[in-house]
């Protein structure tokens, strides 16, 4: 393992923590509402949402260039901020990958939510809780099992994107370099060896993790 | 307290347009078919229906008024309310449960402190289990422990019974009977069973498709001989009644009301304790002249005191006074005709059945 590696490793775990973060500010009211609105407009929010499941990740990371590059729309606005153009950035990829993982956040959610139905958010108005004290002792409680997975899903998800990087974040060690594209790399130079110490590294991550997550929410249910 | 409500709720095939003035006390059971709209005009009472429209008043308080543009939201109006399954928060042992109303509500405004709500519902033993961990009823007890302790103005009970055996019902109704004894809240109490109706309500609510057919004190309102036909086989009257001795040899309770003396079946009743005893029109005979060599064991003297048609064309509604007590008989228009039966009349009533209720 050299310092690039654990660079690489460093910056994917920042990614998915901060991606992870962020998701489940902006997926728990996204999925709320959407649990429960039933609107020709929410379906079409629902879908959207969804889309990042299967469109490649290369058509998401095509458009996202544009629309943040310098010509684009998101561009202009970040330029007017100051704040430079986000493609090759830890930023730029910070948000791709947030956009990337909305699926991953959002569907467990809303599924959760969903799960609990309108009562208990009935007995709680009756036992004077308001909506918001309802939402906060109540709906989160018992969506806990679904706010496990989204967590567990949009990190795994976030530490195994690929496409999107490379079409957004490129190849800049310490800005945008994520394991998946450092092994891309040792493949390419042949260097085997190194490669392995990677791809072996991911593949018991993942494991880890999905079994983790069936043993948790197993548990749950006991 | 008093309740004013002219309400609309319900979109589609279903309409709820209910007026009605609920007393501030005792129990308003609302009775009627499934289907009948007692559970939604609950339901608007506690703001929980949406589409409710049209006025609501509580102890002088606007709850709402939709040309006013006013409709307070659940948890500012401050009532209880038991659902007919277990509504027990899954992720909360029975102490948080009871805990979850009783920490939202103002110190000032609790009239039911802790051990009180334990002790009345018999639920202290199980504060530490979760609520997967209980049978149907003891969930039933710990959820009307839990409305009990928000103090609510107004106790609400969508059918807390029909969701449980025979066995259940008979475990939570002596605790039933202790809230109605022992608090001061007013309770409405939704019901198609008329059982319940009979044994703890005070006033009487009848809805059919959507409306009030008939509101009144429960014993009056049932006695009334122009109940719309669904309601007929329920005529009758509720007694109350205290038991003046039990006959151990024969195991009957005699038991003095207004009318006289009343023998029943006994059922576990002790000297002095008070009773309900529900005697329907379609259980009670009419006849001229006391009848000794008959199996029936009630027989009261009467006098008519109205004659109304019954929604079959074959028989009249009978309107008898025994005593202070009245009664309804059903019997068919022929031997109305034939006994030469009108207001006025001399009769011996024979109650083929009493129900201790």
């Amino acid at each position: 393992m050299t310092a690039d590696d654990w660079a690489a490793i460093w910056l994917t775990a920042k990614l998915a923590t901060l991606t992870t973060v962020l998701l489940l500010g902006l997926g728990t009211p996204l999925a709320w509402w959407l649990a429960r609105t039933d609107s020709l407009w929410s379906r079409c929010v629902g879908a959207l949402v969804t889309m990042p499941l299967v469109l490649p990740p290369t058509v998401l990371g095509f458009y996202l260039l544009l629309l943040m590059g310098s010509q684009g729309p998101v561009g202009q606005f970040t330029t007017w901020l100051g704040l430079g153009l986000l493609p090759f950035t830890f930023t730029g990829l910070l948000i791709a990958s947030v956009i990337y993982s909305l699926p991953f956040t959002v569907q467990p959610l809303q599924q959760a939510f969903r799960a609990i139905g309108a009562r208990p958010l009935e007995v709680a108005a009756t036992l004077r809780a308001s909506p918001y004290d309802t939402f906060f002792s109540v709906v989160l409680p018992l969506a806990r099992p679904g706010l496990i997975t989204a967590a567990v899903m949009s990190f795994a998800h976030t530490v195994g994107e690929f496409g999107v990087v490379l079409m957004i974040g490129g190849n800049i060690p310490g800005q945008t370099r994520v394991i998946s594209v450092l092994l891309y790399d040792r493949v390419e130079a042949l260097e085997y060896t190194q490669a392995h110490y990677l791809a072996a590294g991911m593949l018991v991550f993942s494991f880890v993790v999905l079994l983790g997550l069936h043993l948790l929410n197993r548990e749950r249910r006991v | 307290m008093r309740v004013r409500a002219n309400l609309t709720c319900g979109l589609g095939a279903f309409r709820l347009a209910a007026e009605l003035s609920l007393p501030g006390s005792g129990v308003t059971a609302l009775f009627g078919a499934s289907g009948s709209g007692k559970t939604s005009l609950l339901r608007c009472l506690a703001g929980l229906e949406p589409t409710a429209r049209g006025y609501l008043e509580v102890s002088g308080e606007v709850w709402l008024d939709s040309e006013r543009g006013i409709a307070r939201s659940t948890h500012l109006r401050g009532v209880g309310l038991v659902f007919q399954e277990a509504s027990l928060f899954a992720h909360l042992d029975v102490r948080r449960n009871l805990e979850f109303g009783l920490q939202r509500t103002p110190v000032a405004q609790r009239r039911l402190h802790w051990e009180g709500a334990l002790e009345l519902l018999g639920i202290a033993h199980l504060l530490e289990r979760l609520p997967m961990r209980l049978s149907g009823g003891e969930r039933q007890r710990v959820a009307i422990a839990r409305a009990l302790l928000a103090s609510p103005r107004m106790l609400l009970l969508d059918e807390p019974l029909a969701a449980l055996d025979q066995p259940r019902k008979d475990e939570i109704l002596p605790y039933l009977d202790r809230l109605h004894r022992e608090l001061a809240i007013p309770m409405v109490y939704v019901t198609h069973a008329m059982e319940e109706v009979s044994r703890l309500a005070d006033h009487l609510v009848l809805l059919e498709a959507g409306r009030v057919v008939a509101a009144g004190p429960l014993s009056s309102t049932l006695a009334r001989p122009d109940l719309p036909a669904s309601f007929e086989d329920e005529i009758g009257v509720i007694v109350q009644a205290v038991v003046a001795h039990v006959d151990s040899q024969y195991q009957l309770a005699h038991l003095s009301c207004a009318g006289g003396e009343l023998r029943v079946p006994q059922q576990g009743l002790k000297p002095a304790d008070g009773c309900r005893v529900r005697i329907r029109a379609r259980d009670v005979s009419l006849t001229l002249h006391e009848e000794t060599d008959t199996s029936i064991l009630n027989r009261l003297p009467g006098v008519v005191a109205a004659i109304h048609p019954s929604s079959h064309p074959a028989q009249v509604l009978v309107s008898l006074l025994v005593g202070e007590l009245p009664l309804v008989a059903r019997i068919t228009r022929l031997s109305c005709d034939k006994l030469q039966l009108q207001v006025g009349s001399k009769v011996w009533a024979q109650i083929k059945s009493a129900a201790l209720l």
